[in-house]
């Protein structure tokens, strides 16, 4: 017996109605029943941080929630910060300007926690920003340039950039 | 990977969480879902109904009384440690929030499910140890209250059976001037301690007039150095008084598993007080 619920869940100021599987977290379902596929599942039980989201606008590990628990929530995905097509997010400026990737798998969750993180810190110091990024693991240790990025975007966010 | 099969319910009050629990068997409560959510998507936990504590309104809140905070057991970790009221009357908690997990696990980290959880290692549970903590159940025969001391029946099995859900933990606050420190050791930051120490103390013209000692990560449950804090009432409040409770702390008896000996968490807990 299939378990299913209606939701409307709003995903990068996009409503979406969908059927899911109860037992379908709210990764999966991004990935497979919407094709947002920005975001990336690791370990899927809440270590590498690989798939962490905004939810109303908090960073949260989408593996450790259930989709039908963000009905009637925002959730914002790495798909969602840049303002367009050519204008990326600060972050995702900053993360260009510093190399602040190699493979490329930690990067969406690297950049929603940063988000988050700078929204309630504006000018973090530099010990703050690898606390805040200790939830996300980065197995290329590109953790110089992602540290380098978070400070420098912090600054250009500040300056209203 | 994803949790197996199970029907979903999501209860609008703790009335209905107890009428569901009572009508359904093999049920899991879920709080923030930041320990039970991996162990179901490693299918360690295969549940047959899940009853969501999420849609639970009555279940969220801080209330402060004369001299107690009583938390709601689905407030999150992050709206505890961004408390006015909790960071006035009880700072301990929020030196403490900051070894719980990571931001993003306490974004959604619930009171409630750390202490239903018990992992021995976990901050809020040594919190509540610490300060003595009255936790409310909630049954089909209605409400009963557990101190903190008889909560833990076993490694990580609370005094909580199939058909109850933990609603309120209720955190007696010292009213003289205190000051209180939360100390960890893990391998690295966020992770499970090895050891903690949560400590206490009151003083008054030089000597110690309260004093309360509570370790984590030692044993299947936190401890508490009774002997200690009682010795430390009347001691002069100086390093070679510390010095002794910390030589006392060191002769706990402690676990040991594949990682970690039990002579070096031993050692830990002498470090930490």
């Amino acid at each position: 017996m299939t378990d299913t619920r209606d939701i409307t869940v709003t995903i990068n100021g996009k409503t979406h109605e969908a059927s899911v599987e109860t037992r379908t977290h709210l990764g999966d379902f991004v990935r497979q029943q919407l094709g947002l596929t920005g975001t990336h599942l690791g370990c899927e039980h809440g270590v590498c941080g690989a798939c962490t989201v905004l939810v109303d606008g908090d960073a949260v590990r989408s593996c450790l929630m259930l989709a039908v628990q963000a009905n009637g929530r925002e959730v914002t995905t790495v798909e969602g910060l840049a303002e367009s097509r050519t204008k990326l997010h600060p972050v995702q400026e900053a993360f260009w300007k510093h190399h602040g990737l190699q493979c490329g798998f930690c990067t969406p969750g690297m950049m929603i926690s940063i988000v988050a993180f700078l929204k309630e810190n504006p000018d973090p110091t530099e010990a703050e920003v690898r606390e805040a990024i200790s939830g996300n693991i980065c197995r290329c240790t590109g953790y110089q340039n992602i540290v380098a990025a978070a400070l420098d975007a912090a600054a250009v966010m500040k300056q209203g950039g | 990977m994803k949790p197996g099969p199970f029907t979903y319910h999501d209860p609008g009050t703790v009335a209905e969480v107890v009428a569901l629990l009572a009508s359904h068997e093999d049920a899991k409560l879920l709080a923030g879902g930041q320990s039970l959510m991996p162990m179901m998507n490693m299918r360690f936990v295969v549940p047959d109904h899940v009853i969501d504590l999420n849609t639970v309104g009555e279940l969220a809140g801080i209330a402060a009384d004369g001299d107690a905070l009583t938390i709601g057991a689905m407030t999150r970790q992050r709206d505890i440690r961004a408390s006015d009221e909790v960071a006035a009357k009880l700072p301990l908690a929020v030196e403490a929030l900051g070894w719980v997990g990571h931001f993003q696990t306490r974004n959604r980290g619930t009171i409630g499910g750390s202490l239903s959880h018990l992992d021995p290692a976990a901050e809020l549970p040594l919190v509540a140890a610490a300060c003595d903590a009255v936790l409310t159940v909630a049954g089909p025969d209605g409400n009963r209250e557990v101190p903190i001391a008889e909560w833990p029946l076993a490694y990580m099995m609370p005094s909580l059976a199939p058909d109850e859900v933990l609603t309120s933990i209720r955190l007696p606050v010292w009213s003289e001037p205190h000051g209180s420190a939360f100390v960890e050791f893990a391998r690295r930051h966020g992770d499970f301690a090895i050891v903690s120490v949560a400590a206490m103390l009151a003083v008054s013209g030089g000597k110690i007039t309260r004093a309360v000692i509570a370790i984590g990560g030692a044993d299947t449950a936190p401890i508490r150095l009774r002997d200690t804090e009682a010795a430390l009432v009347g001691a002069e409040a100086n390093a070679a008084t510390f010095a002794e409770a910390g030589a006392a702390a060191k002769k706990i008896e402690a676990m040991s598993d594949a990682y970690v000996s039990s002579a070096y968490r031993q050692r830990l807990a002498g470090g930490g007080v």
